[in-house]
């Protein structure tokens, strides 16, 4: 496959029918053909029709996201699929829970900056919190890393939910 | 059992059904599609179908002896009469054995359903006798595949399948049949009328498309079409409008290996087969053009070359029903989505409208070019004629297609994979659509005879030759079974030359002439292998006997296997090596043409 320009992240939803199988022909579909997943979420959104949605967020040339976007297109039980990257303005947030097992001025700099980033606490005890914290993937990112050296013990990450702003839909 | 009729089920219409089981369900579906023979091999977890099979007529049975040949057997079916092939195998081993074929007619475009049996739903995931992941397994390796966990689920499901099957790209598609389902009642609903839930493939090409891709054309100083297996796949009516738009523009036409007999062979403006043992005329004409237009063709490595030498300066048109197959491996400029005979005959009629008149000079220069470039005649070789003489692997193809012509018989040839397979792509001529059957994208050896024996069953009085390797053919030579049981008159022609010899031909290019396990030691006698199969064998040692074994080979009513012994040395050319642009051909001895030198990466490329 051409390589050739530069490298975009996408954001991508794909409604599918809600049957066995329908996650593994997609993620197979991403190995088997060599693309990447950055993030990956998954969960039936319409319970009478029996349509999932599914949120990739993927990374690679121009070519290689048009190539994801026709090859996920023509599985049998495809609905749509639509690039919120590049379809306009679009909101994409994901949870994470953070645990930071710290004791001292450590532990008071680490409630100090979840405040900062709208973190709420969701578990505590004289020596850990867990944090819960809802954000772009970048702010997520910003405060893991300061955590790190905070005391950072575990961080479990939901994948990115994204929808389209203004009253359009896909 | 988990199979339950509710009552007032709106698919529960036929009162008749509420009393059948699930295997006669089955083939009553199959019967409302059109079918009226499988390709099968019994086992535990599909006796329920077989016991119905029994019982019925509307559906023959062919007992092949492998389920990879049950596979091959329906693509050859498929490929020769542009319907839907269906194979019956079991679970477990019978469904493990059929991915091959299965892998197979995924990449060459070919609609295959195929029914396997599974453990009963009970015991599925629990390690049963028999059973595997098989719906897990071929997810890879077909279009499409259901497990079937409700009796209420059967018929539907099947209908589904064949529409799965052969709407949009073709494929194979797999249902997957636990045995309780098969055994409990079912209800039968016949096809839906309505549009598929989700699989709505484009057809019809955007007529702006159309528009911008016939002004390309019009203005083209060196045009050539490239049609490939989408064209075949499209049915016969493809093929004319194809030949239609090829005169009417005066354009040279190549085919892929796909496409052979997309276009007639004995067509002026044929140029012949493109690729890595495609013609001088038809690469450089493909290098050099200035207007391409691609129908139902996918840019396949094979056929390319180094991509980013391929066809360098010139307008891509691509036109292919299948969305992924655009900007796959070639950025193009102008894509059209749609079926090879509306994209045709949108073309055609676009043509028409449109104003603008060719620039014949030019054209006619760029086929005065193309003159210079068949006059290399690339594809020659020199036959010692006298009868003692060691028969060159050409000539031996050569006369099977002259001798085939001369017995007006309508002719279907398929291949196994190879050296052999690329001289019969080269030196047979193709008039007609669905009579060559080669397994193109995978490459599969110990495909031709299966397919030949599928061919053979949908065209009963057709002379069906099956043109094969020694290695290839030994790969589903049990298949020779199948042929005596049904008395099915395939002959099988062996081009011998004891060695695997396209491997042979690339250690000698590639490898410093290490033949690493490539000769084919300890073979059998061809001719009692025929004899102990209830077939005729022949053997040809040299030219003086290869007229009269071809002749007698096409006389006898049975099978026959002909052992043509050919000379072993002998390579495939024009070759572009893996890696290499299309002008940077290897042209054989005959020629004292240019070599490409065969870089590392090449070498990577297989």
């Amino acid at each position: 496959m051409p390589e050739a320009g530069p490298f975009r992240t996408a954001t991508i939803s794909v409604l599918v029918d809600d049957e066995a199988g329908v996650l593994a022909r997609v993620i197979g579909l991403f190995s088997g053909r060599g693309y990447n997943i950055d993030s990956l979420t998954v969960a039936r959104v319409d319970h009478e029709r029996g349509i999932s949605r599914i949120n990739i967020a993927t990374s690679g040339t121009e070519m290689v996201i048009d190539q994801i976007k026709a090859q996920l297109a023509r599985l049998v039980p495809v609905y749509r699929v639509a690039d919120l990257s590049q379809q306009g303005p679009h909101v994409a947030r994901e949870m994470a829970l953070v645990k930071v097992v710290a004791s001292g001025e450590a532990r008071v700099e680490s409630l100090r900056i979840a405040e900062a980033f709208r973190a709420r606490v969701v578990d505590t005890t004289t020596g850990s919190f867990v944090f819960e914290l809802t954000g772009a993937i970048d702010k997520i990112n910003a405060f893991v890393e300061l955590m790190r050296p905070l005391g950072l013990a575990e961080v479990s990450r939901t994948g990115v939910a994204a929808l389209a702003r203004g009253a359009a839909t896909i | 059992m988990n199979a339950v009729i509710q009552p007032g089920d709106s698919r529960a219409h036929d009162h008749s059904s509420a009393t059948s089981s699930g295997a006669e369900v089955l083939l009553r579906a199959l019967a409302d599609q059109g079918v009226d023979v499988i390709f099968g091999y019994p086992g535990g977890a599909v006796l329920p179908i077989y016991d119905a099979l029994f019982q019925q007529n509307a559906i023959r049975h062919i007992l092949v002896r492998h389920e990879q040949a049950a596979v091959h057997a329906a693509e050859g079916y498929a490929r020769s009469t542009g319907r839907v092939g269906v194979v019956l195998v079991t679970s477990g081993p019978g469904a493990t054995n059929a991915v091959t074929g299965l892998v197979d007619a995924l990449m060459d475009s070919i609609p295959i359903v195929c029914l396997t049996g599974q453990v009963p739903t009970h015991l599925i995931g629990n390690d049963a006798f028999q059973e595997a992941d098989t719906t897990g397994i071929t997810r890879p390796a077909t279009k499409h595949n259901y497990l079937v966990k409700r009796s209420d689920d059967l018929a539907r499901t099947v209908h589904d399948a064949f529409y799965v099957a052969r709407s949009g790209r073709p494929g194979p598609v797999l249902i997957d049949l636990p045995k309780d389902i098969l055994i409990a009642p079912a209800p039968y609903s016949p096809a839906s009328t309505k549009p598929h839930r989700s699989y709505r493939p484009v057809t019809r090409p955007d007529p702006g498309a159309i528009r911008k891709a016939v002004a390309a054309l019009k203005s083209a100083r060196r045009p050539i079409i490239y049609a490939g297996g989408g064209v075949i796949n499209s049915g016969p009516n493809a093929a004319d409008l194809l030949g239609e738009l090829v005169r009417m523009a005066d354009m040279p036409c190549t085919n892929t290996l796909m496409g052979l007999g997309a276009f007639p062979a004995s067509d002026p403006h044929f140029l012949g087969m493109l690729g890595m043992h495609g013609t001088c005329e038809a690469n450089l004409a493909m290098h050099g053009c200035d207007v391409m237009l691609n129908i139902g063709a996918r840019f396949d490595d094979r056929v390319t070359g180094r991509l980013n030498a391929f066809s360098p300066g010139s307008l891509k048109i691509h036109a292919d029903i299948d969305p992924a197959s655009i900007n796959k491996n070639v950025a193009v400029d102008i894509a059209i989505i749609g079926d090879a005979s509306e994209v045709l005959s949108a073309l055609i009629k676009a043509w028409h409208e449109d104003d603008t008149k060719q620039d014949r000079e030019a054209l006619a220069g760029w086929w005065r070019q193309i003159g210079t470039w068949r006059k290399l005649d690339c594809l020659r070789f020199t036959q010692d004629m006298s009868p003692a003489a060691t028969i060159k692997p050409q000539h031996a193809i050569r006369r099977l297609n002259e001798i085939c012509a001369e017995s007006r018989r309508d002719v279907f040839i398929t291949t196994e994979v190879g050296q052999h397979q690329m001289w019969a792509a080269q030196y047979l001529q193709f008039e007609k659509p669905n009579r060559w059957m080669t397994s193109g994208g995978l490459g599969t050896m110990g495909y031709g005879l299966p397919a030949a024996m599928g061919v053979q069953i949908a065209h009963p009085d057709a002379l069906v030759i099956d043109v094969a390797g020694e290695a290839s053919i030994l790969m589903n030579i049990q298949e020779m079974g199948t042929l005596a049981q049904y008395r099915l008159p395939v002959k099988i022609f062996i081009l011998n030359n004891e060695y695997m010899g396209m491997v042979r031909q690339w250690q000698e290019l590639l490898h410093g002439s290490r033949y690493s396990e490539s000769y084919s030691s300890a073979l059998p006698d061809f001719v009692k292998l025929a004899e102990s199969f209830h077939a005729t064998g022949l053997r040809a040692k040299n030219l003086g006997e290869l007229d009269g074994v071809i002749r007698e080979m096409l006389a006898i009513p049975g099978p026959v296997i002909a052992d043509i012994a050919v000379d072993q040395k002998e390579n495939c050319f024009p070759m572009i090596p893996s890696g290499a642009a299309h002008n940077e051909m290897i042209l054989g001895p005959e020629h004292a043409g240019r070599a490409a030198s065969i870089t590392d990466e090449g070498l990577m490329l297989v």
